[in-house]
This record gives structure tokens, sequence and C-alpha cells, in this order.
């Protein structure tokens, strides 16, 4: 199938650091590709130009035929973008975040206003529909953060660390989400420091340090080909990267 | 040019996001912009002002709280615009992360850094018709052309509200910022003939008073007020209109410089 997002040695410098060194993916549409790599290691810098925020250094990114240089606009229009850290409108309550978001992508009011309904049922934020988002626990803005990126009904959905400090309830309610998503043919970009969730998530995985891709393919098929059927994704993550600290 | 071309109409989203925010704490937008410059209008009008005998303006001989009023039309614009744009904005930008959410959908920053420009000046014009309510309710103010107060603090508002912003783009820390305070906005509040006729000055620094903005803006508003419309306002709205989108090109510019790496 023809690739949705094609990143073609992409490069991002912030003066003499290069953050990302020159990268290549595809991704099909309706994947789950997860991007891994220890902190520092250009993961988010990479996500920051697909969503078209940061401006790309070198290379391109197309998707869906645009290319993230020219196009960001309609680009923007066809991403939902959850990012690591909350920046939920805290002057809010959790259904006008989702409404005044939407509102950003030309949704008509009473469209947003009806959207912002079906997510607080879907995410089951019902009951704190009207609270404030600064009163909401860690969970419960992920949760509102990942619902804010549906808003839109984007064909590709960016998740940057979505489960980072959840409890074990809540991280397998965002999983269950991303399976919504998956099912319902949403292509999904996600970054995570959980191997046990690139796992069961991703259909293919690309592993980034220092800016480049040091190994790709399906979970099981680099388990298999680094440490046989015994392994786990964190050995083989640790076998590739190392076991220094970063940062 | 691409700087101006990136401002699209989806400015009016980032304005309505400002709006809707105030309009859930509507007391404290409507509350302190009519009520503040009658704290200002008792203290120094009627209090300061049984004290002065009467004060030249453009011929005229008017009481104190007379020639101080349209100078509270001109000082509201100031406060309301400039500190949104620059408190404001700045804790939008940097604590709220409110220009982040917005980035991720199909806003372009310079939408976003428009749209904080015309909320700014938005907040500006309502301060000072709030004002122009009060002073025409006391009978200091004259029509029709005091009307012309209104479309006076929409360029006013957009000037200071550019200047807020600008200032908020160069500031690294919030607490830089009271630095234009104390260098620009409390010297203009004192120095551009709110309080006094800058006729009183020593020549220099009457030479600097005109090139204060405040100064032109405060002469418009007074003008209006007394009914007394005159060639020479030209002049000061050209100056608005040549500062203004120069300020409001620098505040984009250094802003997105500063935001987009």
């Amino acid at each position: 199938m023809e690739a949705i997002i094609r990143a073609r040695g992409l490069l991002k410098r912030y003066g003499s650091l290069t953050a990302v060194a020159g990268i290549d993916f595809e991704v099909a549409p309706g994947e789950c590709f997860g991007l891994l790599g220890p902190n520092g290691a250009g993961k988010t810098s990479t996500v920051n130009m697909l969503c078209c925020v940061l401006p790309i250094s070198e290379g391109d990114i197309t998707i869906a035929g645009l290319s993230a240089r020219q196009d960001q606009r309609r680009i923007k229009a066809m991403l939902g973008v959850c990012p690591q850290e909350s920046n939920l409108d805290t002057d809010f309550s959790v259904l006008h975040n989702l409404v005044s978001h939407g509102r950003c992508f030309d949704l008509p009011k009473a469209e947003a206003r009806r959207r912002a309904e079906a997510l607080v049922d879907r995410f089951r934020l019902r009951d704190k529909a009207a609270v404030c988002v600064d009163d909401l626990s860690g969970g419960l803005k992920k949760r509102l953060l990942v619902a804010r990126c549906l808003v839109n009904e984007p064909a590709i959905v960016i998740l940057d660390e979505p489960t980072t400090g959840l409890d074990p309830q809540s991280r397998h309610q965002i999983w269950d989400e991303v399976r919504a998503m998956k099912a319902a043919g949403t292509t999904v970009i996600l970054t995570t420091h959980y191997m046990e969730e690139a796992e069961l998530l991703c259909d293919r995985l690309l592993i980034v340090d220092q800016g480049r891709v040091i190994e790709s393919g399906a979970p099981k098929a680099l388990i298999a080909q680094h440490l046989g059927a015994e392994g786990t994704l964190e050995g083989v993550f640790l076998k590739l990267t190392g076991r220094e600290l970063r940062e | 040019m691409s700087l101006l071309g990136n401002i699209s109409y989806r400015v009016r989203y980032v304005w309505r996001r400002n709006l809707d925010v105030s309009l859930f704490n509507w007391k404290t937008m409507v509350l302190p912009p009519l009520l503040e410059p009658m704290l200002y209008l008792f203290a120094f009008g009627v209090g300061l002002g049984a004290y002065v005998e009467k004060v030249q303006f453009h011929g005229f001989l008017t009481s104190y709280l007379t020639f101080m009023a349209p100078g509270m039309i001109a000082v509201a614009t100031l406060f309301h615009a400039i500190f949104e744009c620059m408190y404001g904005s700045f804790i939008r930008m940097r604590y709220q992360k409110t220009f982040d959410a917005m980035l991720t959908t199909p806003l372009l920053m310079e939408d976003i850094l428009a749209g904080e420009i015309l909320w700014g000046a938005t907040k500006g014009l309502f301060a000072a018709t709030a004002v122009l309510i009060v002073i025409s309710l006391w009978g200091l103010a004259s029509y029709p052309a005091s009307l012309l107060v209104l479309p006076a603090a929409a360029l006013a508002g957009l000037l200071f509200a550019g200047f807020g912003l600008l200032f908020a783009a160069v500031s690294p820390y919030i607490d830089n910022l009271n630095l234009p305070t104390f260098l620009f906005i409390n010297p203009m509040f004192l120095f551009s003939g709110v309080f006094f006729p800058l006729d009183n000055l020593p020549r220099w620094l009457r030479a600097v008073a005109w090139c204060l903005p405040l100064t032109h803006v405060v002469e418009i508003m007074r003008v209006a007020t007394f009914g007394s419309l005159r060639a020479s306002l030209w002049g000061d709205f050209a100056y608005l209109a040549v500062l203004t989108p120069a300020v409001c090109y620098a505040a984009i510019f250094l802003m997105k410089r500063r935001l987009i790496k």
C-alpha cells in the first residue's frame, strides 16, 4: 500500500546541536508505528516536525502527498496530536477544552459541541465535564489530551508518550483507545519508553539513538533477530542502545 | 512578507478563546475598567482639582476635572491593551502553553500572535468605551465629536497591544516585564499630557513628550471630548497609523523568532 507518511533525510539542527541527523522512514495507512529511543534521541524533535510545529532543517516529510515544508495547514487539519506535556487550557472546563480545540479546526460551533459531548462519554469524563482542567488528576488530564486529539476526526494520530506517569488502570484504558483508533483505520504514531506498550500496540518500530535510525521492524521480528525466542523487546532495546545513562 | 501572508481568518479563534475566558470571569473584565477611572477622577479631578484654578487647552479655559477626564480614556486604552499582551500573552505563551496547543491545529504562529494583538486591542477599546460612558454620564463629554474616541481607541489599542506583545517577545522571564513598565509605561502615563498641559514643561521635555505615542492619543481624546475638532488631529492619527503596523509587525516577527527554532 502507498505510504501515508514518508520522511526522507530528515534532519534537525538547533544551532550547533544536531538533534535529528538524517532519518528515513515510511508509515502505511492504518499502521501503528512506534518511535523508540532513549531520552535525547531525537524522538520529540521528529514528532514535532511531523506535526508541522517545528521547521525542518534538511530533508522533507510528506503526509498524504503534502509537504510539511509548504502545506502545514492542510497537514495539521488531518492530524490529532497528543503532546508529552499537558497543554490543556487551564482557563476552561473539560468540555470547553474540547469545544474550543475543535473550533480551531473550523468546526461549526454545534458540530464542535456535538463531538465534544461524544468524546466526553467515550472517554468516561462525563462526571468531570464541567470541572476546570486545573483540578484534574494527572491520569484524567492525559485521558482528556487523548480525547482532544480526536476532535477533528484525524486520519493520523500522534501520541507522544501518552501513558507516562499513569497508573495501570489508566494505561490500559489508553491502550484500549489506541486499539479502537487502529480498528477505525486511523494511522497511529506512538512514542513511548515502555517496551511492553510498544510490543503490544505497534505493528512496526523505529529505534533511534543520537538522531539516527539504528533498527526498524516488527517487534516480534526484532526480538527473534537479536535475542531469539526467549528475548524481550526491552532486551533488544538495551542491546542496541547500550546501558549508559543519557542526559 | 510571508509573515503577513500567514495571517488568516483563523485569528478569530484565538480572539474568541480569550473572549470566552473573559466571559467566564466577566466581573473582572467589566468592573475594573468602569471603576478604576472613577478613582482617578475623584482623587485628581475632584480632590486635587479643587486647588487648580482653570486649565487652558487650545484656547479653552476649563475645570481641571474636564481637562483630566479625556486623559483617563487614553490611559485606560493604554493599560488594558498593553498589560493584556505583556502579562496575559506571556502567561499563555510560557505557562499555560495555549500557543502550543493551538499550533497543533491548522493555525500558524502568525494567526495566534495576530489574534493576541487583536484581543489586546479589544480590551483597550472596551476599557475606553467604559470610561467614555462614565465621563459622558458625568457631563464631561461633548457629542457628537466624542464618538471619535471609539476609532481612536481601536487604533491606539492595536498599537499598545503590539507594544505589549513586543515586550513579551524580548523578555526572557516574566519579571523582566517590570522594565518596560518602569521605562516606558510609567513615564508615558506621567508625561503625555494626561494630568497637566505639556506647555508647562521645559522645551526639551515637551519635544520628548510629543514623541511618546500616548501624547497623541491623549490629544485626540481631549479634542474629541471638548468638541473642538481641528486639522492638527490628522497629524496625530498619521503618527498612530504609521507606528501601529510597524510595532505589530515587529512584535509578531520577534515573538515568532523566539518561539519557532
